[in-house]
Order: structure tokens, then sequence, then C-alpha cells
């Protein structure tokens, strides 16, 4: 059985054009600039270990592709290693393209809760990696204050990130609940 | 010569190590680092640069404005510092719009971003601030290893706007800054190739980013190291705790040490195991230190 099926075939009810539209807006006018040429699909490496396909990613952004993308679990496949965007014969900013993608799935619900954690430790902490009881003594063993001189030993300047993350809404877009520090589930 | 000294996250909070180094290398090169008090993350461009850049560049900003208080440039010794703050710092220099749009975020904690000051990579810092010749003069112990370069992604790409090399097919400098302590850098299949951990791959699925790990690893052995030479704490630990997550996943029996640039640095200037906090490693630095001490021996002996 080789036919597609119906729900297989994409029309013009798909394309959602403001969508193509966000990445001009946001200065990657590079997106219309591709040909298909496909080198950056040679050279990436999460290609070969992936179903993610980085030169499709890019025509469906050009095409409007929006749900497709959006929802396409293979979008977080790139490591952002360039690779692609060095090579790219008409200098599209391909990681540019993939990271705007990301912004704009995130803000329609699919983020993995393990990134959601993550910017929940830089709100609680200024830190995505924050330090442990292990690392205390070893910097303490090798003479390094026990704290770095970062926001884990700048009260106030923890609450400036903070502030930050309020004001750009970064707080409701990963579901973090001040009030127990948490994320909300 | 005075640098604001970037720490990060994975550096400070989960390898000091590679930190002290750097302060006692800096401290004979009569480069003073001055604490950026008050740092955060950089943060994360997996994380805040996938999620909403607005926050992203605002936070990074945020970073370098206190860079910008003290009048020096920045230094960091992590790619994924490196890649965020160099790219937040040429986009706002760049983008008059964004600079506002920035700058109004800022305007609530009492910062603005200028533009007045650069962001500078550990290595670059080696390279064209110190010189091939200087740094050379620290090296009292000559270390006999040959060490598998692993350049990770954020550290020269993309070389249109970071040019610290022109092209990252074939880059010269960690090879270069290696070749300096005395170990031989070997080459190997798919060099460049990214460890696997970056874009939030490694939190959001381990499996590929341990089949990247796998490759590199698989790579590097073939070429006969004794250990990966790395200028980013986060490949650093893709190559510490990933190789034990690969071993255990693939069944393999990967025991290739890990060290960042400054640490090897550090054991060239002849500190120990113990102040470069090599035995907080997973992977186990034993062999690649015996190997050098057994050269001292020989040397000291003839």
């Amino acid at each position: 059985m080789t036919l597609l099926n119906d729900t297989e075939i994409l029309t013009d009810e798909d394309i959602d054009k403001s969508f193509t539209q966000e990445f001009l807006d946001a200065g990657i006018d590079t997106v219309d600039h591709c040909f298909q040429c496909g080198t950056c699909g040679g050279g990436c490496p999460s290609g070969k270990r992936t179903p993610y396909k980085v030169r499709q990613l890019v025509r469906k952004c050009l095409l409007g592709l929006k749900e497709e993308v959006i929802s396409d679990d293979s979008l977080w496949m790139c490591t952002t290693c360039y690779t692609c965007q060095e090579r790219c014969p008409r200098s599209v900013k391909i990681v540019d393209i993939v990271k705007k993608a990301r912004n704009i799935a995130a803000r329609a619900g699919y983020m993995a809760t393990a990134h959601r954690k993550t910017g929940s430790f830089v709100i609680t902490t200024g830190h995505g990696v924050p330090i442990n009881p292990a690392t205390k003594e070893l910097r303490k063993r090798v003479g390094l204050g026990e704290l770095p001189p970062t926001t884990h030993a700048f009260p106030e300047a923890l609450e400036e990130v903070q502030k930050i993350c309020k004001k750009t809404g970064f707080d409701d877009l990963i579901g973090f609940d001040e009030k127990t520090g948490e994320l909300k589930d | 010569m005075e640098i604001a000294y970037f720490l990060g996250c994975i550096m400070n909070n989960r390898y000091p190590g590679v930190e002290k180094s750097t302060k006692i290398l800096f401290d004979k090169l009569g480069i003073d680092l001055k604490d950026m008090e008050g740092a955060s993350c950089c943060p994360a461009p997996g994380v805040f640069g996938s999620f909403d850049e607005k926050t992203w560049a605002s936070i990074a900003a945020r970073n370098i404005t206190i860079a910008e208080d003290m009048g020096m440039d920045i230094m960091t010794e992590c790619n994924g510092c490196f890649g965020s703050l160099f790219e937040c710092n040429h986009m706002l220099k760049e983008n008059e719009a964004k600079k506002e749009e920035i700058n109004e975020v800022l305007s609530d904690v009492d910062r603005e971003f200028k533009g007045e000051v650069n962001v500078k990579h550990f290595a670059q810092v080696l390279r064209d601030d110190v010189g091939f010749e200087k740094l050379s003069s620290i090296v009292e112990k000559p270390l006999n290893l040959n060490v598998a370069a692993h350049y990770g992604c954020h550290f020269l790409k993309p070389t249109e706007d970071i040019g610290i090399e022109k092209s990252a097919e074939d880059p010269q400098i960690l090879d270069d800054l290696i070749e300096i302590t005395g170990a031989k850098s070997v080459p190997y299949e798919e060099k460049m190739l990214c460890c696997g951990a970056g874009g939030g791959l490694r939190s959001r699925d381990i499996d590929v980013t341990l089949s990247y790990t796998k490759t590199k690893l698989e790579n590097m052995e073939a070429a006969g190291v004794d250990a990966i030479v790395n200028v980013c704490p986060f490949c650093h630990l893709q190559f510490d705790v990933g190789q034990t997550e690969v071993n255990k996943k693939y069944g393999t029996n990967f025991s290739i040490p890990v060290f960042h640039l400054a640490q090897l640095y550090g054991l060239a200037m002849g500190l120990g195991a113990d102040e470069l906090t090599l035995d907080s490693h997973l992977i186990d630095a034993d062999p690649a230190l015996s190997k050098v001490l057994e050269e001292y021996d020989k040397l000291a002996a003839e």
C-alpha cells in the first residue's frame, strides 16, 4: 500500500500565511531564499539519527504549514550545531528558523516538561544547573568560595532575574507557580 | 589586563576544578579575572532561546550590563554561555529596535544595555590576547598525551558573526592550544560532530543525545587517544556523565578521561588531580595522569 491517505494530503486549508509572516517580521527574511538544494539535510547529524528533516522544515515554514511544523516532535531534535547554516549556499539563517519555530510551538503549548523544569530552576535560583552539596564541598576544598559570586550569593540579583521572567511572561509560558516555587503540573 | 569573568552554571556548579585552574593560569599570565557579581545563567540557549527569544535576550543582556558597569570585556569558558552572550551582544548592537525592546524590559530592574563591551571565549583570549609564545612559558611539565580535540558547536559557529575562525570545517585554534602543552592533537573521524547535548536535546531525548556521544567516543577510541579535551563544560559533562550513560545503554566499556582545556593547562603547570577536581569526574582520569607521571619520572631519571 503506497497510496497516501486523504488525511496525509496537504491542502490550502493547511496553509497559514501569518506563520510565514512571523519569520519575516522577526528579520529572518532568508527563509525565502531557500531553493531546496538539500545541502543542509546532507550534513545534519540529527537527520541521520531521527525523523528530523531540516530541508523540509524550512520549506514548511515558508509555505505556512504551521501545525505540521509546531506539532512535530522532530522540531526538537536539532542540537543547534549550525552545520547546516555554515554550509548553506544561500546563507539561510536556518538555526534562527528552528528557534523561531520552537518559540511559536512553545507558545502553542508544545513544551517538554524537562525543559519547563530547567526554566523553573533559573526562576528559583538564577541557574539552569544550580549548585549541589557535593560541589559546595569541592569548591571549599580547592579554595573557591562555597557559593560562586552569582545569583547564588546575591539574592537581590536573583530578584532581578525573577522580575525579568515575570515582565516577559516567561513564568506563565512555562506554567510556573510563584506560590509553590514549582511548575503547576 | 582586566577581564570580567563570566562563570555560568555547569563549570562553577559541577566542575569547579576548571574555574580553579583558570584562576591559577591567569594569575601566572598577569590577567586579572574580575568577578561579575550577581550574574546568572547565560541563559541556556536550548531552553530559553528555544522557548522565548525576548526572555533569553533580556537575561543575557542583563548579564552583559554587569560587565558594562565594570567597564570590561567578558570572558567565558563555556560554548553555551559564549553562544548566548555573544549572540545577544551582537544582535542588540546591530539592531536598534531589538535593543529598545530589551531595554524596555531591563528598565524594570534599573539596567540599560549600551553595547560597550565585547564577549570573548577563553580559548580566544589565550590565542589573541595572551599569544602562543607567552602561553608556552607557563608550561612546566610538558604532557606526553595523545588527545582528541572536541571543539563543540557554539565556540566557532556561526563563523560569519563570531569570526574566531573563517571556517568551522577544519579549524586550528583548539589543536594549537592543546599542542602548546606538549600534548598531541590526534585526528579522528567526524571530529567536528556535536557532542549531542545541545539545543535542549539532552533533557528532551537522551537516547538521541547518547547516539551522538557514542559515535564520538567510537571515533576517538579508534584514534587511540589518552583523553578528550574540550572548551565547554556542557560538552565536558556530556563526555563525562554521558560516557557512563553510553556504557549503560549500549553495553560498551568506554573509559576515556575528559579534560577541559583549562584543566589540561593545569596539568601542564604541574597542578594535581585534587586541585583540578579530577577525582570528582565519573570517568577516571588516572590512566592519563599515570602516563604523564611516567614521563616525568623518565625525564627526571635522565
